[in-house]
């Protein structure tokens, strides 16, 4: 059996020479998932967060290598496969909670590995759970914003919170 | 929950992860180049030996000053900052040579076998010693580390003194700040079979990057075209060093025919760009019994670095804004910029304000106190109002002056009297010490009388009803883009889905500045309304007929075009296929000059900005007996803005102009040690993070400007100007505690 990783519910064969790369440079570089952002290259602004096997992580701090036989989620794989969002992309857009973009992905990863766990967050659980990412523009507040209205949105319309990817 | 729906035309692109920032776009047999630093801080006779670098296989080319066909140094005002240093070096973050290799990685091995030499010399790191007699002279220009010295001879204060009831004399100081916007600095440059070199970068504005890649160049600006892509942030930091990043990137591209892309570490990226600059102040102020302020005299010193990029322009609004939002009839005011051998100053959200602030707005607190006046009846006392003379002696009287309301808004909202009577002063039964406090400001939108300020807009109509629009303004993130389509569906009464936002290129729109000082949506709104005007106008002269109507009667609502009664009407799609029959093109452009302005440089008087938006921010805290800690409980921010045109991105200025100067308030600062930075990423400059917040409250007040044609004027940097006095007014008021310096902090120590 070839090394695969499943991004966004699709496999993809890792080579020999990629096993030490970085999951941000590969993400990026060799499956063009561009979402994926890189600011600080050390762990420090969250940017380049990703669900690994319903687990947020920094993608810059780990090695293709240790995904290896695991599930990814990029904010590519948020929205449905019809092209409609997802509750929590909706949400960003609706509370106002993105500006420049930059840290708007790795926020929505991280938002959506909260909501899985804790479909009702506080305010200050939402603060708590994305402290680890950074934003400039912001100010953070229609950020939690948006994370409440998704939640809210998730439960007026009956829908699971799953990445749209994994509705086929 | 508050919620305000917005409209962001790029907000699909922005959370599906398809908004392609420059680092994101690629382009085949794209080459990559990155920047070669020395250790040097200061050194002369450089020299620079890349041959074991080009031994390195994969390794293209390097660049160094030599292979420049055009100028090698740049600035907006004084050409003096080397895109490449040719043999001297005046600050750690001087780029020495570029090196462009097939991979990032092998660019970045090949570029540390660069050696560089040179005669290093002590480098001045403080304004004491920069300005010390026989002081070595760090610029290439001039003969002295002044770099530059504006005036304010308003009255005469010295003469006023000896009248005073209260003199306070005070001595404040502010650190190096930086942007941190969380995109790095990139571009990616593509030479086109027609001779253009194509930009794709991460700039704040696309016309200097066009002027600094053209001379860079030594090719006409026709050359070059510059593309709007994505930005991850700016706040004034992708105004030269962007630019400069993109320049570089050009040279590599015209030079070896092939894409070059050159993408920014964090770290790269802290230790080259310019930063808010440091300053020094100190006041002394005079004050009759009765509370009035009638004399000060200012001494401001910022320290421009090794470059004076927009120091000139930053210490002229320090001086023109010198001493908050009062009318005071004797003011004297030296503002000095100073030239170090740190890394250089320049263009930051605020830009010359939040410093004076941070000094003045606690001076009034200090006179409060002193004369037994509430902070709140000192500043009404001394506050401009309608018809009142600024400092500079502009009259204003052209605009509603809603200071009183501003600041009562923000009073009212936070209870601010009543709370002002908990504050704890030092001493608390708990461990936690309370203290509220507030800040005001008045501040010039746009350039005033820095420079030259106007706007061009486009509106092209299509065959099939849709709409291209397209200004001179730059979408950073602030969503300059959604308010110029907001306000051209309002001006034509369509649905927003008929326009799209035409992706801006330099070689289409006319250079219309810099989208910097607050000045995107008074003056691109404005440029809006000029060229839709003049849409409508084309309009109803070649539809009058079809409608039964004359072309003055044509009116433009509910996703139509109308005549005078309820039957005589147009869709879209019918006028513009209407107006190509008759061959007549659909198009419209216009252009918005910003009101004049006028200074007068030996007396720092003159009407320094056609208007100004008015702020009032408060702040609660709490600050810890035991370990000194302070915690921001809440916050109010309320800002006459004009007009509100897209709300929930208004308020977002509000929070987040708000949390950056709550950073430089508490926890930024640009650290070194020898002239070299040493906080490199956010884990040693730490930016505020999601728990360090409050849940803030803005206020949005609306006085409609007549002077703006949308009534609307701007919130990027009236957000940010005030909190640091605010929460340092708080502190003083929890702990008794005045802070004169930031970030502020307090010793436990001294709290027993």
């Amino acid at each position: 059996m070839s090394d695969t990783i499943t991004i966004n519910n699709r496999p993809v064969t890792v080579c020999e020479q990629d096993k030490e790369m970085s999951l941000l440079n590969f993400l990026r570089e060799r499956c063009y998932l561009h979402g994926v952002k890189n600011g600080c290259e050390n762990g420090l602004c969250g940017s380049c967060t990703i669900a690994l096997d319903d687990r947020s992580v920094r993608s810059c701090r780990v090695k293709v290598k240790k995904a290896i036989g695991k599930s990814i989620i990029t904010i590519e794989g948020m929205e449905y496969p019809d092209g409609k969002l997802h509750p929590l992309q909706q949400a960003f857009i609706d509370a106002g909670a993105v500006q420049c973009g930059f840290c708007t992905p790795g926020m929505i990863m991280s938002a959506y590995i909260l909501l899985l766990k804790n479909p009702k967050p506080t305010r200050e659980e939402i603060r708590k759970a994305l402290k680890g990412n950074l934003c400039r523009c912001t100010g953070y507040q229609q950020i939690v914003d948006a994370v409440q209205l998704a939640a809210t949105y998730i439960e007026e319309q009956e829908i699971s919170p799953e990445a749209g990817c994994l509705k086929v | 929950m508050k919620t305000e729906k917005t409209f962001r035309n790029d907000g699909y692109a922005k959370v599906t992860g398809r908004a392609a920032y420059a680092d994101d776009i690629s382009f085949t047999g794209t080459l990559h180049m990155v920047p070669v630093y020395s250790d040097l801080v200061a050194a002369n006779n450089v020299t620079i030996d890349y041959s074991k670098a080009l031994k390195v296989p994969g390794c293209v080319r390097v660049f160094t000053a030599e292979d420049v066909p055009g100028t090698t140094h740049f600035g907006q005002i004084e050409q003096d900052y080397p895109m490449l240093i040719q043999d001297t070096i005046r600050s750690w973050g001087d780029v020495a040579a570029l090196v462009v290799a097939e991979t990032r990685e092998t660019a970045i091995e090949a570029a540390k076998l660069v050696e560089i030499h040179g005669d290093q010399i002590k480098p001045i790191l403080t304004m004491e010693d920069a300005l010390k007699p026989y002081a070595r002279v760090v610029p290439s220009y001039g003969d002295s580390n002044i770099v530059v010295h504006h005036k304010m001879r308003h009255g005469d204060p010295s003469s006023q003194f000896k009248q005073c009831e209260l003199i306070v004399e005070e001595d404040f100081e502010t650190q190096m700040v930086e942007h941190a916007y969380l995109e790095p600095e990139s571009a990616i440059c593509v030479p086109r079979q027609d001779g253009v070199i194509e930009i794709y970068g991460s700039m704040q504005h696309p016309f200097s990057t066009r002027r600094f890649t053209g001379a860079f160049l030594g090719e006409p600006l026709s050359n070059i075209e510059v593309y709007t892509i994505a930005v991850g942030g700016g706040f004034g930091g992708k105004d030269d060093t962007a630019a400069i990043v993109c320049a570089r990137a050009a040279l590599g591209a015209r030079l070896l025919s092939r894409p070059v892309k050159m993408t920014y570490s964090r770290e790269w990226s802290v230790r080259e760009s310019y930063k808010r600059h440091p300053y020094k102040l100190h006041y002394k102020v005079g004050v009759t019994s009765e509370g009035k302020i009638i004399a000060v005299q200012a001494s401001l010193y910022a320290d421009s670095g090794a470059y004076l990029s927009v120091t000139p322009w930053v210490t002229w609004r320090s001086t023109a804004q010198c001493f908050g939002p009062y009318s005071i009839d004797n003011v004297y005011a030296d503002v000095y910029g100073v030239a170090t051998n740190n890394i250089f100053t320049g263009a930051m959200r605020g830009f010359g304000s939040p410093q004076v602030n941070f000094a003045t707005e606690q001076i009034i607190d200090i006179i409060a106190e002193r004369l037994h006046v509430h902070p709140l009846g000192i500043r009404r006392i001394n506050m401009v109002k309608q018809g009142s003379s600024t400092v500079t002696g502009q009259i204003l009287d052209k605009h509603t002056v809603s200071m009183e309301e501003v600041m009562n808004s923000t009073v009212h909202q936070i209870g601010y009297r009543k709370k002002y009577e908990k504050c704890s002063h030092g001493s608390s039964d708990s461990d936690e010490l309370y203290g509220i406090g507030l800040a005001i400001s008045y501040r010039g939108a746009s350039l005033g009388a820095e420079g030259m300020d106007f706007c061009s807009c486009i509106i092209s109509g299509q065959f099939d009803g849709s709409i291209l629009l397209e200004t001179g303004i730059h979408e950073n993130g602030q969503g300059s883009e959604s308010v110029m389509m907001i306000v051209l569906s309002e001006q034509l009464g369509i649905n927003l889905k008929r326009i799209r936002y035409r992706r801006s290129s330099t070689s289409n729109i006319p250079d219309s500045g810099t989208t910097v000082a607050t000045r995107g949506t008074i003056m691109g709104s404005s440029s809006v309304v000029v060229a839709a005007e003049n849409f409508k106008k084309l309009l109803s002269t070649h539809l009058a007929d079809r409608l039964k109507c004359t072309p003055e009667k044509v009116t433009f609502h509910n996703d139509k075009i109308w005549g005078l009664t309820y039957d005589q009407s147009l869709t879209w799609e019918e006028a513009m296929k209407e107006l190509f029959l008759q061959r007549v093109t659909p198009y419209a452009f216009g252009t918005f000059k910003a009101p004049e302005v006028s200074w007068d440089d030996t007396t720092g008087q003159g009407n320094a900005y056609f208007t100004y938006v008015y702020s009032c921010q408060a702040v609660e805290v709490s600050v810890n007996k035991k370990t000194g800690k302070i915690k921001i409980l809440n916050i109010v921010a309320s800002h006459d803005i004009g007009k509100a045109i897209n709300k929930a991105m208004l308020l977002g200025q509000i929070y987040g102009g708000v949390t950056q100067g709550i950073g430089m308030a508490l926890m930024e600062e640009v650290k070194c040690e020898d002239g070299k930075i040493t906080t490199l990423n956010f884990d040693t400059y730490k930016i505020p993070r999601m728990t360090d917040l409050p849940e803030m409250t803005g206020v949005i007040i609306e006085n409609h400007d007549p002077q703006s044609l949308t009534g609307a004027k701007g919130i990027g940097e009236p957000a940010l100007e005030i909190i640091a006095p605010a929460i340092a007014n708080a502190v003083y008021n929890a702990t008794g505690i005045r802070c004169r310096s930031m970030p502020i902090t307090i010793d436990p120590e001294e709290l027993r």
